[in-house]
């Protein structure tokens, strides 16, 4: 629908965009890729021998990496389920008509703007610190024993708090597509007899598969990569069980300056990305642009 | 009273209690950065029933260089965005007006670079901006931040410029303006709202972001979210001052996201819901 | 002056060709209608000649130039759109002075030039309101304000009224026609209503497929249609068809008889059928009638015929009214208006 003219000038347009995202991704692969098969560590000064696969034989037997690999399969999954579930149920709320909107809306969507290492202090220190935490003075007004967040149940304890900053997200973006449906298809299916559970089984429920699909892409690309929660809260212990692939890379390569290992464990968090991508990029091509 | 007012009185305290219970982690932390450290720390603690005191913010103030991070914050978020917004206009134009059947498989490769995990490219970003001398300098974290987040803004952008007919261009086109007039004298002002919440959900997401802002600065160029992380420990056994100081990282971007939250909720869908 | 002369142009989007080789002379001061079904090419040549789209093969020349490969700006045309395309950020005045800005006219000009336009179009007392504030017929004027002033040499309307409902269309329709006479500039109009090209056309060009089917005056299309398409395209109610079985020495294959030439009779005439919906529009009434062997016959009667749903009527046309087309839909011109017929 245009002139080679306007086609021309369109190619040129996109020129820089192109460039820089193949050059941002391209260059330090590559780099990636060649560091993987080297022996280098920033601490032994050496020749930087060739090694071949061994760093990735180290990286993939090392039980590290199988731990931390569930450990972000059950982030990734966990997270995904909570917001999800909850982002429906809170926007079909939100879409009754309720005293206030406005305010309820404020309310629900201001973590979505906290930073992550705050929102990871916030709940590290004041609610989920055994001693003096919120939910430890909880536990002891109620005569329970306070549980003791991060050693007993660390990763899921990290599950809650960055299931917190994307719940809002989930919700409004559900919210706003429910806003969206048809209400005179809910009429017909009034008239049609259907109840309140069954409407929402085959009208609302389908609408909102756009939205969802929308929420699982945008929440996957951030999700993959959680860093400063695990970070801030517990260093991926005890041990690994709260430890995540790319945490466990971090460690590699910044904390034992072991660039080679980092870098094998790099390009296998690539390769998972992309196995995750191909699956999402399908989905998404069926469901978001048709 | 009829049972509609009924059920309407029954959704509002729901979603009261509810929308209440996720802000009150928010809310708990404005009301502790204004305790004293031992009334932070209180085991029967109090919402309202307390002396409320500024020392906190004195003391965080005195502590660390606030401003300073503050500012980097700001430089590295906006200048990130607007380079950004430099970039991605041009390329959101060519595939939302020229569109050809490359587009759309160009539009998922470029989401999909925002696949690649950081950790894959870290080791070399991290010598490269050895090398160069980037580390810890706002202006590598500009880069890096322009890139991680040029797909979105592409995607974003395209999704508003998709909404404008192609025929208010054609028709500029016919009236003799340039492709320059064409896209400042008619297309981003048609698009100003669409460009300005991809503007601030980059300043948002720049603003929070907290792979690279952690692992690439050290003192000089470090923002709030590497000035936040310094209180993990022991600092952060203090719950008043880590208030204060969580407070004053989060209110600025909490206050903008607040005023564009409708066109932020729509920016980000992707255009999966209108 | 403004005379737009297409040689052999042709367009294809990859394999499919949308425009056929075609060529059309359109004469300085003509008001042409390219008239045809969705989809049948009329919009993409109007873009072509407004240089909105790339001519795939052959020439467009504009006032005896060779323009197909100028950029829109530089072939001194103006374009109306369906959509109008007015820029909603910009005021009317704006609007209006957008294309005498590029063209870097003095502001003393511009403003003179408007005020003029504004004059013409009774839009004075809204140059300052935005488009959103307007009603859809005087965006329609603000567009064809903006097309004025540049002075084009030639107008493109690519269906310009197909957004307005059906009274503002009426009143529209001739404004346009009024602008033409006063103007005196080539116009190109586009759109599939034919009521909209008999009424305002010197010429109609009628497009289908890809090609153009038939050029002329209104009263030729409708007097002398060269095959059924245009037959069945010009008039309203359309013409009734009827196949007819073949004769030796008679390459007629199938007959055309326009529902305003089908008389009532009270003896046997041609046709006789049974009478299904009546349809009383106070002028003149329709029926539909079903006659065994032809199909439904739709008959233009008198506002006051009695026939109601049921009754069995006789019909008959004059031998000179009905239209005999061959197998490929052509028209037999000896037997359809021979010279021996009109004397």
């Amino acid at each position: 629908m245009a002139t080679t003219q306007s086609r021309t000038l369109a190619k040129m347009m996109l020129f820089p965009s192109v460039t820089l995202l193949l050059a941002w991704m391209i260059v330090p692969l590559c780099m990636t890729l060649y560091f993987s098969f080297l022996d280098y560590n920033l601490l032994m000064p050496g020749d930087n021998e060739f090694i071949g696969f061994l760093n990735y034989e180290f990286f993939l037997t090392d039980p590290a990496f199988i731990e931390s690999f569930f450990n972000t399969l059950l982030l990734v999954g966990g997270v995904l389920f909570i917001t999800i579930c909850g982002g429906i149920g809170l926007a079909i709320l939100l879409d009754q008509a309720i005293w206030g909107r406005n305010y309820v809306r404020i309310m629900v969507l201001a973590p979505f703007f906290v930073m992550p290492t705050v929102s990871a202090l916030v709940w590290k220190n004041m609610f989920m610190n055994p001693v003096n935490g919120l939910f430890a003075h909880l536990a002891e007004f109620f005569g329970a024993t306070p549980i003791d967040f991060f050693a007993e149940i660390p990763l899921l304890s990290i599950i809650i708090i960055v299931s917190w900053q994307w719940l809002p997200f989930a919700a409004l973006i559900l919210l706003t597509a429910i806003q969206s449906l048809d209400r005179e298809q809910l009429e017909a299916a009034d008239l049609d007899g259907a109840g309140p559970f069954s409407k929402f089984i085959y009208i609302v429920l389908p609408h909102l598969s756009r939205a969802v699909t929308a929420v699982i892409l945008i929440e996957t690309i951030f999700l993959l990569s959680i860093f400063a929660e695990i970070l801030v809260t517990t260093s991926g212990g005890p041990g690994y069980s709260s430890t995540n692939i790319t945490y466990l890379i971090y460690t590699q390569s910044l904390l034992q300056f072991d660039v080679g290992g980092g870098s094998a464990g790099g390009i296998v968090a690539v390769i998972i990305a992309n196995i995750v991508a191909i699956f999402l990029m399908r989905l998404i091509g069926k469901n978001l642009e048709g | 009273m009829n049972s509609s007012n009924k059920s309407k009185v029954v959704y509002t305290i729901l979603a009261w209690t509810i929308s209440g219970m996720i802000f009150f982690p928010i809310l708990w932390t404005m009301i502790t950065s204004f305790k004293t450290e031992s009334e932070a720390i209180s085991a029967t603690p109090s919402l309202f029933m307390f002396e409320w005191t500024l020392e906190n913010y004195k003391d965080v103030l005195a502590r660390s260089p606030y401003f300073d991070h503050f500012m980097n914050s700001v430089i590295i978020s906006l200048g990130a965005s607007l380079l950004g917004l430099l970039i991605a206009i041009p390329a959101a134009w060519s595939m939302a007006f020229v569109q050809t059947k490359r587009t759309k498989n160009l539009l998922m490769w470029m989401l999909s670079t925002k696949m690649l995990p950081p950790v894959g490219v870290l080791i070399p970003i991290y010598l490269l901006f050895r090398d160069f001398g980037l580390l810890d300098t706002r202006l590598g974290l500009v880069i890096v931040m322009t890139l991680i987040n040029l797909p979105i803004m592409v995607w974003m952008l395209y999704t508003y410029f998709r909404e404008i007919p192609h025929e208010i261009l054609e028709a500029a086109r016919m009236d003799g303006a340039g492709i320059k007039e064409e896209i400042f004298h008619v297309l981003l002002p048609i698009a100003l709202p669409g460009i300005a919440s991809t503007l601030l959900l980059n300043v948002i997401l720049a603003w929070n972001e907290a792979f690279w802002t952690l692992i690439l600065t050290a003192a000089n160029a470090a923002p709030l979210t590497a000035f936040i992380a310094s209180y993990s420990s022991p600092e952060g056994l203090f719950y008043a001052k880590l208030s204060a100081a969580s407070v004053m990282a989060v209110v600025p971007i909490l206050i903008l996201g607040w005023f564009s939250q409708k066109q932020l909720v729509r920016g980000l869908s992707f255009g999966a819901v209108k | 002056m403004g005379s737009i002369t297409l040689k052999q142009v042709t367009k294809s989007f990859g394999d499919v060709n949308v425009i056929k080789p075609l060529d059309l002379h359109i004469r300085d001061g003509e008001f042409i209608v390219f008239v045809g079904p969705s989809g049948c090419g009329k919009s993409t040549l109007l873009r072509m000649i407004a240089g909105l789209e790339d001519t795939t093969s052959g020439n467009i020349d504009i006032d005896g130039e060779d323009a197909t490969n100028m950029p829109p700006a530089k072939r001194g045309l103006a374009m109306v759109f369906q959509s109008y395309a007015l820029y909603p950020h910009m005021s009317v005045r704006s609007n209006i002075a957008f294309p005498l800005k590029r063209a870097k006219v003095a502001p003393a000009v511009i403003d003179e030039k408007i005020e003029k336009a504004a004059k013409m179009l009774n839009l004075t007392d809204y140059l300052d309101r935005k488009p959103g504030q307007l009603s859809g017929g005087q965006r329609q004027r603000v567009a064809i304000g903006r097309a004025i002033v540049r002075q084009p040499s030639a107008f493109l309307f690519d269906e310009p009224l197909s957004n307005l409902d059906a009274s503002l269309r009426v009143n529209m329709r001739l404004e346009i026609s009024e602008l033409h006479k006063s103007l005196d500039t080539t116009m190109i109009y586009v759109t599939h209503d034919q009521v909209e090209a008999m009424t305002m056309a010197d010429r109609i060009a009628v497009f289908n497929g890809g090609i153009i089917e038939q050029v002329g005056t209104p009263l030729e299309l409708y007097q002398k249609p060269v095959n059924r398409f245009v037959a069945g395209f010009i008039g309203s109610p359309k013409m009734n068809f009827i196949e007819v079985p073949a004769k030796a020495g008679d390459d007629t294959h199938s007959i055309g008889v326009r529902p305003e030439h089908l008389k009532i009779t009270q003896e046997r005439g041609l046709w006789s059928g049974k009478v299904g919906v009546v349809e009383h529009l106070g002028s003149e009434t329709f029926l539909h009638v079903h006659v065994e062997g032809a199909g439904t016959l739709t008959v233009k009667a008198d506002g006051d015929c009695p026939v109601s749903y049921g009754d069995t009527i006789n019909l008959t046309a004059a031998e000179s009214k009905i239209m005999h087309f061959d197998k490929d839909g052509v028209t037999i011109p000896s037997l359809s208006w021979g010279e021996e017929r009109v004397a």
